[in-house]
C-alpha cells in the first residue's frame, strides 16, 4: 500500500528562509551596502546602473557569507552571550555545518560574480575582505588579543574601497580615506558597547579591552581614538570627496562625539551604574548616526557635483 | 487509500523552497540582464581584427 507519509527526518526547530538570512547578519549588510554604494558613487567614474546594482548586490552577498562563517566559528561564544544567544545556530534552528556550507558557497559565488560584473581587482578585494573577517578576525584575533576590534575593524572598512574600485578599477587616496574613517570609528563604537554590555564578554572569555585592561583603560582608549577620528574626519572635508556640506556635518558631529567621549572618560563605574550606563549608551547610539551622516554627506557632495554644487570646485 | 498528514513543518519547508525558487529565478534574470548590458557596451565596430567604417575595406593579399 502506498502512503504519502514522508521519510524525511523531522526536526522540531527546522529553519525557515529567514533564519538563513539572519545568518548573513542583515544589519551589518546594511552598513556594508550603504558604504559600498557611497564609495562607488563618490568615484569620478560613472557606472551603468545595472552593473552598479549587481556589483553592490554581490558585495552584500559576500558580506553575508563572511557573517555566516563568523556565526559558524563563533557559535560557542554566541550561545553564552546574552546579545547573541538567539542567533540561528545557538537557537538550534540551523546546524553549524549548514552555516559553514552556506558561507563557503556564497563566498565563492559572490567573488566570482563580482569579477564578472565589475573587475578582477574588486573581486580580489572582496575575497580578501571575506578572508580578513572570517579568518584573521574571527579565527585568529577575536579570542587572542584585546586588539581584536582595532585590527578586525579593517574588515568592515573595506566596502567603500571595493565600491570605489567597482567604478574606477584602481585604488586611490580618497578610497583609503573612507576606509580610515570606518577603521578609526570601529574601536570607540565597540568599546562603548562593551562597557554597557557588562559581563557578556567576560562570560564568553573574549579578551575585550574591558576584560584584559579594565574599564578605566577602555574609557581612556575611547577618548584617544575619538580625538584621532575627529582629526581624520574633519581633515577629509578638505579633500576631493569632501566639501562645505560634509565639513559642516563633520564639525558638528565630531564636537558631539568628542563631548560624549570626554564624558565617558570622566566617569567611573559607580557613576555609570547609577544611571545604567546612560552616557555610554548615548555615545553608542550617536556613533551609528555619526557614520551614517558622514557617508551621507560624502554621497550628497558627489550627487550635487553634476550641478556644479558639490565639493570645493 | 493514502494517508495525508499536514504538519506545520511542511508549510515551513514549502515557504523555504518557494523562497529559494524565487531567488534562483531572480539570479537568472539578473545574469541575463548583465549579459545584455555588457554585450551592448562593447564597441564591435572598433574591436581588434574588424574593419571599422573609418579604415575602409579590409586589406587581403
Amino acid at each position: 500500500m502506498m502512503t504519502d507519509v514522508t521519510n524525511t527526518p523531522v526536526q522540531q526547530n527546522e529553519a525557515e528562509l529567514g533564519d538563513y538570512f539572519a545568518l548573513m547578519k542583515p544589519r551589518v549588510m546594511q552598513l556594508v551596502v550603504f558604504t559600498a554604494v557611497v564609495g562607488m558613487l563618490a568615484a569620478p567614474v560613472s557606472v551603468h546602473p545595472l552593473i552598479g546594482f549587481a556589483s553592490i548586490l554581490f558585495v552584500a552577498i559576500g558580506a553575508g557569507a563572511s557573517g555566516a562563517l563568523n556565526m559558524w566559528w563563533d557559535a560557542d561564544i554566541d550561545a553564552v552571550m546574552r546579545r547573541t544567544s538567539k542567533r540561528p545556530i545557538p537557537a538550534g534552528k540551523v546546524t553549524p555545518g549548514e552555516a559553514m556550507s552556506l558561507g563557503v558557497a556564497l563566498s565563492g559565488l559572490s567573488v566570482m560574480m563580482l569579477a564578472l560584473s565589475a573587475n578582477l581587482l574588486a573581486a580580489f578585494m572582496l575575497a580578501f575582505t571575506i578572508f580578513f573577517y572570517a579568518v584573521v578576525y574571527s579565527m585568529w584575533l577575536k579570542r587572542a588579543t584585546p586588539q581584536n576590534i582595532v585590527i578586525g575593524g579593517a574588515a568592515g572598512a573595506f566596502p567603500p574601497v571595493i565600491g570605489w574600485i567597482i567604478a574606477t578599477g584602481t585604488f586611490s587616496v580618497e578610497a583609503w580615506l573612507m576606509f580610515a574613517l570606518i577603521f578609526m570609528w570601529t574601536p570607540p563604537h565597540f568599546w562603548a558597547l562593551a562597557l554597557f554590555m557588562r559581563s557578556d564578554y567576560d562570560d564568553a572569555n573574549v579578551p575585550m579591552l574591558t576584560v584584559t585592561h579594565g574599564r578605566p583603560a577602555t574609557r581612556r582608549h575611547i577618548i584617544a581614538y575619538t580625538v584621532l577620528l575627529a582629526i581624520l574626519a574633519v581633515g577629509t572635508g578638505f579633500t576631493a570627496i569632501g566639501g562645505p556640506i560634509y565639513l559642516a556635518v563633520a564639525v558638528v558631529l565630531n564636537v558631539l562625539f568628542l563631548m560624549g567621549a570626554w564624558r565617558i572618560w570622566h566617569r567611573d563605574e559607580e557613576d555609570a551604574e547609577e544611571d545604567n550606563y546612560l552616557v555610554e549608551r548615548k555615545f553608542f547610539r550617536l556613533s551609528l548616526y555619526y557614520l551614517f551622516a558622514h557617508f551621507g554627506a560624502i554621497l550628497l557632495e558627489a550627487a550635487l557635483k553634476p550641478w556644479g554644487l558639490g565639493g570645493w570646485s | 487509500m493514502s494517508i495525508r498528514t499536514e504538519h506545520e513543518i511542511h508549510g515551513r519547508r514549502k515557504g523555504r523552497n518557494v523562497g529559494v525558487g524565487i531567488m534562483l529565478a531572480g539570479f537568472v534574470v539578473l545574469i541575463m540582464a548583465l549579459t545584455f548590458v555588457k554585450i551592448t557596451q562593447i564597441d564591435f565596430a572598433n574591436a581588434p581584427g574588424t574593419v571599422g567604417p573609418a579604415s575602409g575595406t579590409e586589406v587581403t593579399d
